[in-house]
């Protein structure tokens, strides 16, 4: 597991893919940071949070969309499939090495927060909560990112759907008013990300937020897993 | 040491593997030799654990591959048909992560210096996967293969893409390696694999159809031998005494290449060697001989025909 961990890591800081996709969150954090909190003269993050939701949506499918499709399609994937690693154990590093390099990006908010202590105290329980949940959801996205990236063996089309999954998964919201059906509309809501990330944002830690990141996130691992042991037997 | 048993492969209604067994064994190298797409690496992905088979077992060294998989796993060194490179990486970076996935107990920085010395890479260590020709990458993935010393070694086609030089280098290597490993290696340059192995493996449509020591193949698919004779001195008088030699069946004389010299062919049955005989014969009549070569069918020949399935005609 540590193995892949590190070579995952080496990949993204040898490449342009850590570097574009840390510019691309400090890019757009910095937008929001300057418009919700240097405009509006507050010291609360919690729009720069929410805002950061789409950018998260975006940038996640970019760090996954090689993990497993470029192995299959170049043919490295026999030398892990065939090491004394398990399926498990492959899995979690390539999820690790993603979390981690998204977990460097979501630092630029302790910066946030510490340029503002300069001018006011900032609430650091609500920040540090929300850091939380940004990690949380992050961990559910690149969960779901990782199951797509392993159906595929372009990155193009793991990159595609990635983003349309996460374009579904902002506009769960917007369905569950359109939907009249009220079962349905409630199943929806549900599942709707933005419904427990918002939680974080404003500071509250709820243990259903918290169990229902955890339990997407090990949910699709656990079909990435699947997914590679059925390619083996097909 | 390996043991495979009853192999089969299917894809939906396609049969790629269709129940195969062999066994090799310690210290042997055993040579994979079959037409493109005959299901040779099917075969080699099924006893490394990259594909399952729908039915049958390989036993690696007494454990079995899916109920052992990590032991298992790790008895083997396989070098796939394309090698598992990560381009972006140096060399040494590369050998450091797949010492570190195959989990190897040995001194890291020695066995790996050890094993690109080995193949020959010690000088590319620091160059770029993408910056190498394919040769020095074919030799970057047999490295990958060599680390932690695994007692079994897979190798899918080694020599594909490398000049006659390298190739050589390469075929060494399997013959040393073959002291302390056993191997399987496949190909379908026949050459190569009567230079390399003890034993071949003919694979056909995803059937065996042949298994036996290197050189004992052509002679036991025949029934009869040939004999190419060039011998001086009268040719009727030559031909009376060859008739007169039990075992031989068939006697011509195929061409004169000078007033005195012809050359002669003989067939003769299988069971006997009717080479002294031949001597004999021609030292009675003091006609001498100046050149004999058993005109055996060569591999090629016998190759061709065991794969478009007209085996043991």
């Amino acid at each position: 597991m540590t193995a892949i961990f590190k070579r995952e890591m080496g990949a993204f800081f040898s490449s342009a893919t850590a570097y574009v996709v840390m510019a691309v969150f400090f890019f757009f954090s910095g937008i929001f940071f300057n418009f919700y909190v240097f405009s509006q003269n507050t010291t609360s993050l919690t729009y720069v949070f929410s805002s950061m939701f789409y950018i998260i949506m975006f940038i996640i499918p970019v760090i996954t969309m090689k993990s497993f499709a470029e192995e299959k399609k170049q043919k490295s994937d026999q030398a892990l499939l065939t090491s004394p690693c398990s399926l498990t154990e492959i899995v979690l590093g390539k999820f690790l090495g993603a979390f981690v390099l998204f977990a460097l990006c979501n630092l630029i908010f302790v910066i946030y927060a510490i340029v503002i202590s300069f001018f006011a105290q900032p609430q650091w329980s609500v920040i540090l909560c929300t850091l939380l949940g940004t990690l949380l959801l992050g961990g559910a996205m690149i969960a779901i990112n990782i199951f797509i990236s392993v159906l595929t063996e372009s990155q193009v089309v793991a990159a595609v759907l990635g983003m349309g999954a996460g374009l579904l998964i902002s506009m769960m919201a917007y369905f569950v008013s359109l939907v009249s059906v009220d079962w349905l509309s409630t199943a929806l809501e549900k599942i709707s990300f933005m419904n427990y990330y918002q939680n974080f944002t404003y500071g509250i830690l709820s243990i259903t937020d918290v169990v229902f990141f955890l339990s997407v996130t090990a949910l699709f691992l656990f079909f990435t897993v699947r997914a590679l042991e059925k390619r083996r037997w097909s | 040491m390996i043991e495979v048993k009853n192999l089969t492969k299917r894809y939906g209604d396609i049969t790629a593997l269709d129940d195969i067994s062999f066994s090799v064994e310690t210290g042997e190298v055993l040579g994979f030799l079959g037409p493109n797409g005959a299901g040779k690496s099917t075969t080699m992905n099924i006893i490394t654990g990259y594909i399952s088979s729908t039915s049958g077992t390989v036993t690696i060294d007494g454990s079995e591959i899916l109920e052992n998989p990590r032991e298992t796993k790790q008895k083997i060194g396989y070098l796939p048909e394309i090698p598992p490179l990560y381009p972006d990486m140096t060399v040494r970076k590369y050998l450091e992560f797949m010492f570190e996935l195959k989990k190897v107990k040995l001194p890291k920085k020695e066995h790996i210096d050890e094993v690109m010395r080995l193949v020959r890479i010690d000088g590319q260590a620091g160059r770029l996967i993408k910056h190498l020709s394919k040769g020095y990458r074919q030799r970057v993935g047999f490295a990958q293969a060599l680390l932690g010393n695994p007692p079994v070694l897979i190798l899918d086609e080694p020599t594909v893409g490398l000049d006659p030089k390298q190739i050589i280098e390469i075929r060494k290597l399997i013959r040393s390696l073959g002291k302390k490993h056993t191997v399987i290696f496949s190909s379908h340059v026949l050459s190569e694999i009567s230079a390399t192995c003890d034993r071949v493996i003919v694979i056909s449509g995803g059937r065996l159809v042949a298994d036996s020591k290197t050189d004992e193949l052509s002679r036991k698919m025949q029934d009869v031998q040939k004999l190419s004779l060039t011998i001086e001195g009268n040719p009727s008088e030559i031909l009376g005494e060859i008739k007169k030699i039990p075992g031989v069946r068939k006697y011509m004389k195929v061409r004169e290449l000078s007033e005195k010299a012809a050359v002669y062919a003989v067939e003769y049955s299988n069971d006997t060697d009717i080479r002294r005989e031949v001597f004999n014969a021609m030292a009675r009549i003091s006609s001498p001989i100046l050149e004999m070569k058993s005109g055996n069918e060569s591999l090629e020949e016998l190759f061709l025909r065991l794969t478009t399935g007209k085996g043991g005609e």
